[in-house]
């Protein structure tokens, strides 16, 4: 069978246009009124009392791939006062989750570092679970100039 | 076999806090990316994280796709006795990794 270029090269547009379609599909984001109702599966209604609960992000992030996070609750952290768990969630990316800690008062400090992934420039939320079951929230917004997910999309 | 490194103090006075470091090489893919033919790459994370310190549990995560490849987790614990800490990290596809440190209690 004989094919013209012209032809060929619609053909090929239109292949390179459903290979965009596909990209296009990405998943759905995360949007903070699904952060609030993952928020909210942890909170059980209850309502956390903002401070206390420090997030430190830095401000500008070139790599949204890997980004250092660190968290400190002020507490006494002893037998009877001290941090249960952590929780920390994100508005966009496609979930709203990022890690969840457990901690007791054998940790002594309620300080962790970690290393997240961020899709988009956004607010993250930290709530500490006291162990009284009252809940303490920091917030830490951060700009992303090259987010994670994207990386290997041509 | 994934490898795991672990900084813990060899020795720590009774009653001080000491931090622990923590890495593991995994790629954690998220499950949201695709590949050039537009097919899902499947997700293979780690799931959970948790340490004991000589049988007693005293720090656990839960983790998802927003955790960076090579997790990296740092955290701190009282040095009550001497013994020994625990890590296991567990997720997707049966990944299941076990590494243990001494600690020197004086």
């Amino acid at each position: 069978m004989h094919t013209s270029r012209r032809k060929l090269l619609a053909g090929s547009a239109g292949l390179a246009a459903a290979g965009l379609m596909k990209l296009t599909l990405a998943p759905a984001q995360a949007t903070p009124a699904s952060m609030t109702v993952a928020m909210q599966k942890i909170l059980q209604g209850a309502k956390p009392t903002p401070g206390r609960v420090t997030i430190d992000l830095p401000p500008l992030v070139e790599n949204g791939g890997t980004v250092p996070m660190g968290i400190s609750v002020e507490s006494p952290m002893t037998a009877t006062d001290y941090v249960k768990a952590i929780h920390v969630f994100n508005e966009k990316n496609p979930q709203p989750q990022v890690i969840s800690m457990t901690l007791g008062p054998r940790a002594g400090r309620a300080q962790i570092t970690t290393r997240i992934r961020l899709a988009d420039t956004q607010n993250i939320v930290a709530i500490a679970q006291m162990s009284d079951g009252s809940f303490y929230s920091g917030e830490a917004f951060v700009i992303v100039t090259i987010a994670a997910c994207l990386e290997d999309l041509p | 076999m994934a490898r795991a490194l672990i900084n813990v103090p060899a020795k720590a006075a009774k009653g001080e806090i000491i931090e622990i470091k923590t890495l593991i090489s995994h790629p954690m893919e998220t499950g949201f990316r695709v590949t050039f033919n537009g097919t899902l790459i499947p997700r293979d994370i780690i799931n959970t994280f948790r340490v004991t310190y000589n049988g007693v549990e005293i720090f656990a995560a839960e983790l998802s796709s927003a955790m960076a490849a090579n997790p990296f987790i740092t955290f701190t614990t009282l040095a009550t006795e001497s013994g020994t800490l625990e890590f296991h990290w567990a997720g997707d596809n049966g990944f299941s990794v076990t590494e243990t440190a001494t600690l020197v209690v004086e």
